[in-house]
């Protein structure tokens, strides 16, 4: 094309925001520039940042919403804590994130938004373009509409559509600079818009446009390379929380050659995971969207009953709602899976924030001594084997499992080394067909004397006809009880069974051999606790990390393994809630570090706290 | 019998078989028993096996029914039991199911699953003892009591207004409705009979009689001296007439929306209204459901609502059905395929 020669430089690790209105499509432009850079090779971890509202009044700051995408050519565990690059579609987004960036990163602008309106909705006097604060950074201004109209000109597509592919335009100049395959782009452009011909041609000519933005700017004067990261071999694809752990659920019915019954009512942040089940009928899953939060957990306890995988999936207000159902699955001993995504509470809070403020509602939220089984994922491709788990424990053990995933992990990505479907545990139980007391009498609270559980005798099976229900029941017979020894044996009976079921050791992560304090950490916190330990390991400070997948029961080694520190540190989006079951359960001296904001750890925040803690005690 | 999926046994059942070996607990003289009587006799009509047959229950007294009937059984929780039956009944079409509930259990604390229960057309056959007071709790006014009953709890006489259980049923457009009095064995069975035929939900009111906190509530539709003058017994194809004499006629006066009551006797140019409980369009039966009000008056019993409309149940099962096209393989296989789908790649 007779462009001058760009220079290319060498990066080991890049992290990119893209932000703009809700109504910009930064979510497809991040998700897209993640599945070319996931093409590469590159490690990746993503988090999207989104409004509550749907479409806030355009150019204004609750309106803005940002992809954050980092990559690197070895393996991070983080979307990353400050961007090296941002694109800001209009004032508000730069403004909403310009804090977060540090000085000399790349801002690329859309000029065209900065219009004397623009800037005034968001406060600003006088263009930042032009007042000289931005003079710390590199800063790009491109006139991302003007030219995206432009260059779709000549394909007499309206004037509206033209402009809406802006985000593509963006996304081809981010392409060329970070030299990312666009093959893949194309190919969904094609697939999305495959009824609008028009929109194909508008959206791949605008993405051109970008790509030779780029090339022939001298604007931008380097090109950079991030090569692909060492990653253990075998096919992988990118996948966000919420579509891991719809996965693992389609995958828990094939493993247990049961049917999955997903009883679930719309709630943000948990209803992709129904849109996803929906999809895959033709694995025997059926999904009801159910009138309420309780009939949802209703109906799916309802089908565990008739021999189902019942599960149900919601965020915070959702098991706030469903408490007595699960109160009856414990009574009742059926298998049966709660998911909460967990989002900022109490009440709406902030919906489409994450926080780790549901574990004493998963543990202790229910009436009555009403013991069941918690486990948490620790990143979005760990929501898949988690899922299995939880529904492994549910059918085994006959109990409700509560999976605790959060905002941070569901919405957020990584790459995921795709399991062999014959790996993956085989988690079939047997129904009971037979009579298994005396005369051919059927007991159904006669307990398998190794796992606890009661039999699973579900209706259309003759000779186990048999009434449950929410009263106390007899031991063996279930019969309805009011004897006192007898509720003194089957609440103890209740909790035994939860606290006897096996999980794995919590293993700790500790290469230099030599640490005095350990840091404990519980579902999503995994990846930023990790990256500051890795950090701190670097500079020669060593610090030793443990993570919990199970929270009830918890780990038999676990009190071992803390009382073998000087030092336990606890973080937790919550107020502490793992740091106080620790210290009251374990005696030790736990010191909880907490953070509720809405927004991740990053991971420098972590380093910092707890490079004091090594250096200091 | 009405759904083609459920299996029949040869074996000949009797009552006795439908019996549980638990002892019956309700207050001697509750209208309770009656009806359990009356169920228990009319099941083994049903040829349905006992193991196929599953009582969902609630709370409060007319829930613990399902102890005493010697099938698969549920006592759940207070107003889901609608919500956990539809999940039974949508994933095992296989099974006859049956929600027992009261009027507390069902209009106040389940109120939602009930109406979103029959707006679907579950398949499920739904028994509503309306005692109009709560009786577990030890008599506390309930959604069908009366304005102005004065209970425990409102001892200057509640302000709030009743539900009329089948008005409300037909605004969920329910499928089967019908209303039966516990003291009537021949009526409630020949009711029952007409519910458990209808493939979807079938919605039946049952006037119960609690004698220690709302003794005689329908005591005016129970008496000789009076049931005839306030009784009214719907015959699907017969003219709705009643009284001793048949004195009284239920017409459709020209100009108005709903029904009324007439003397037969002064009736001009005016006929009594023949019963069609087949008509689609719901307006008819709520017109009739607004014959009574919460004094009685003028009661019909009998189905109401009768038609024919896809069960929740079988429109899941053809999704599921439909999806089977879509089998590519063994499970396995397809979770494979599903796992790899996507853009991936692959590091050697």
């Amino acid at each position: 094309m007779g462009a001058p020669a760009k220079r290319v430089e060498q990066l080991d690790r890049v992290v990119i925001r893209f932000a703009g209105d809700s109504g910009d499509g930064m979510q497809l432009t991040g998700d897209r520039f993640t599945s070319e850079t996931a093409q590469l090779g590159n490690d990746i971890s993503t988090l999207p940042n989104f409004p509550a509202e749907i479409r806030a009044p355009a150019g204004t700051l609750p309106g803005v919403s940002s992809f954050q995408v980092h990559f690197a050519d070895y393996d991070i565990l983080t979307p990353g804590d400050a961007p090296n690059v941002l694109v800001a579609m209009n004032p508000a987004a730069l403004k909403a994130n310009l804090g977060d960036l540090p000085p000399g990163a790349d801002i690329i602008v859309n000029t065209d938004e900065f219009t004397k309106r623009n800037l005034a909705k968001v406060g600003y006097a006088v263009s930042p373009l032009e007042d000289g604060s931005l003079e710390g950074y590199a800063l790009h201004p491109v006139a991302l509409t003007s030219m995206t109209i432009g260059a779709l000109a000549e394909l007499g597509v309206a004037k509206k559509d033209a402009e809406r592919a802006k985000n593509m335009f963006a996304l081809g100049l981010l392409s060329w600079m970070y030299s990312r395959p666009f093959e893949s782009t194309i190919r969904f452009l094609e697939r999305k818009f495959a009824k609008r011909p028009d929109l194909v041609a508008a959206n791949k000519a605008a993405f051109r446009a970008g790509w030779n933005f780029g090339e022939t700017t001298e604007d931008f004067s380097v090109r950079y390379e991030v090569k692909p990261a060492k990653m253990l071999p075998g096919t992988y694809r990118n996948i966000t929380g919420n579509a891991a752990l719809a996965l693992g659920l389609v995958a828990a019915g094939v493993r247990a050659k049961l049917p999955v019954f997903l009883g679930a009512y719309p709630i943000t942040p948990a209803s992709d995971i129904l849109h996803e089940l929906s999809k895959h009928k033709r694995f025997g899953i059926t999904t009801m969207q159910a009138e309420d939060e309780i009939a949802a957990v209703g109906a799916a306890l309802g089908a565990s009953y008739g021999g189902a995988l019942g599960v149900t999936t919601t965020s915070g207000p959702g098991v706030a709602l469903k408490g007595e159902t699960i109160s009856l699955a414990i009574a009742l001993e059926l298998p049966l899976v709660i998911v909460d995504v967990q989002r900022a509470g109490p009440s709406t809070g902030m919906p489409t924030k994450t926080e780790q403020a549901d574990l004493n509602m998963a543990l202790y939220g229910r009436h009555g001594e009403a013991p069941l089984a918690v486990i948490a994922p620790k990143s979005p491709s760990d929501c898949f084997h988690a899922a299995i788990e939880a529904a492994r424990i549910a059918l085994k053990y006959r109990t409700p499992v509560i999976l605790l995933s959060d905002n941070y992990v569901a919405n957020g990505s990584e790459p995921w080394l795709l399991p062999e479907v014959n790996d993956l545990p085989d988690i079939s139980v047997a129904y009971t067909t037979e009579p298994n007391g005396e005369d051919g009498r059927f007991l159904p609270y006669l307990r398998d004397p190794e796992t606890m559980a009661r039999p699973w005798a579900i209706p259309g099976t003759p000779g186990l006809e048999h009434r449950i229900g929410g009263l106390e029941k007899a031991d063996k017979t279930g019969d309805i009880s009011y004897d006192p020894a007898n509720h003194e044996f089957m609440v103890r009976t209740r909790a035994e069974r939860i606290e006897s079921i096996p999980v794995p050791d919590v293993a700790v992560e500790d290469p230099d051999e030599n640490a005095r304090v350990l840091v404990l950490g519980w579902g999503s916190t995994y990846g930023p606790i990790g990256a500051a330990c890795r950090a701190l390991r670097q500079r020669g400070l060593p610090i030793a990390q443990a993570h919990l997948r199970h929270l009830a029961p918890l780990p038999a080694n676990l009190g071992e393994v803390l009382k073998a520190y000087d030092r336990v540190i606890i973080p937790e989006m919550n107020l502490g809630q793992l740091a106080h079951v620790i210290r009251a359960r374990y005696l030790i001296d736990a010191v909880p570090f907490n953070q509720v904001s809405g927004l991740p750890f990053t991971a420098a925040t972590l380093e910092n706290m707890l490079e004091d803690v090594v250096k200091n005690g | 019998m009405a759904s083609p999926t459920i299996p029949l046994t040869p074996v000949k059942l009797t009552a006795k078989d439908f019996k549980s070996d638990q002892e019956v607990r309700w207050c001697p003289g509750c209208g309770d028993y009656a009806i359990l009587a009356a169920v228990q006799q009319f099941m083994p009509e049903l040829g349905i096996a006992r193991e196929n047959t599953v009582f969902v229950s609630g709370i409060g007294c007319s829930s613990r029914f399902p102890y005493y009937m010697n099938t698969y059984g549920m006592h759940s929780i207070h107003g889901r039991a609608p919500a956990i039956a539809t999940g039974l009944s949508a994933s095992r079409p296989d099974l006859s199911v049956w929600v027992v509930t009261g009027d507390g259990d069902a209009l106040s604390i389940g109120g939602n699953h009930l109406i979103h229960a029959l707006r679907r057309n579950v398949n499920l056959k739904i028994l509503l003892f309306n005692n109009r007071i709560y009786g577990l709790t030890k008599g506390q006014y309930s959604p069908t009591s009366e304005l102005g009953k004065i209970t425990k709890s409102t001892p200057a006489g509640s302000a709030d207004s009743p539900f009329n259980p089948l008005s409300l049923a037909l605004g969920a457009e329910a499928t089967f409705v019908a209303r039966t009095i516990d003291s009537d064995r021949k009526h409630l069975q020949s009711v029952l009979r007409a519910a458990a035929q209808h493939e979807g939900s079938a919605f039946v009111e049952i006037y119960q009689n609690c004698n220690i906190f709302n003794d005689g509530a329908f005591e005016v539709l129970k008496d000789p001296n009076t049931r005839d003058d306030h009784l009214i017994r719907l015959e699907q194809g017969e003219p709705i007439t009643f009284g001793a004499e048949q004195q009284y006629s239920v017409v459709h006066p020209a100009g108005a929306f709903g029904l009324s009551v007439r003397p037969s006797a002064e009736l001009s140019g005016e006929t009594p209204v023949v019963h069609d409980a087949t008509v689609d369009d719901p307006a008819y039966a709520f017109a009739l459901s607004r014959l009574s009000g919460s004094d009685l008056g003028t009661t019909p019993i009998g189905v109401f609502r009768n038609v024919q409309r896809p069960s929740y149940d079988e429109l899941i099962r053809k999704q599921l059905e439909d999806a089977k096209a879509q089998v590519t393989g063994t499970p396995e296989q397809m979770l494979g395929e599903l796992l790899n789908a996507g853009d991936t790649w692959t590091i050697l």
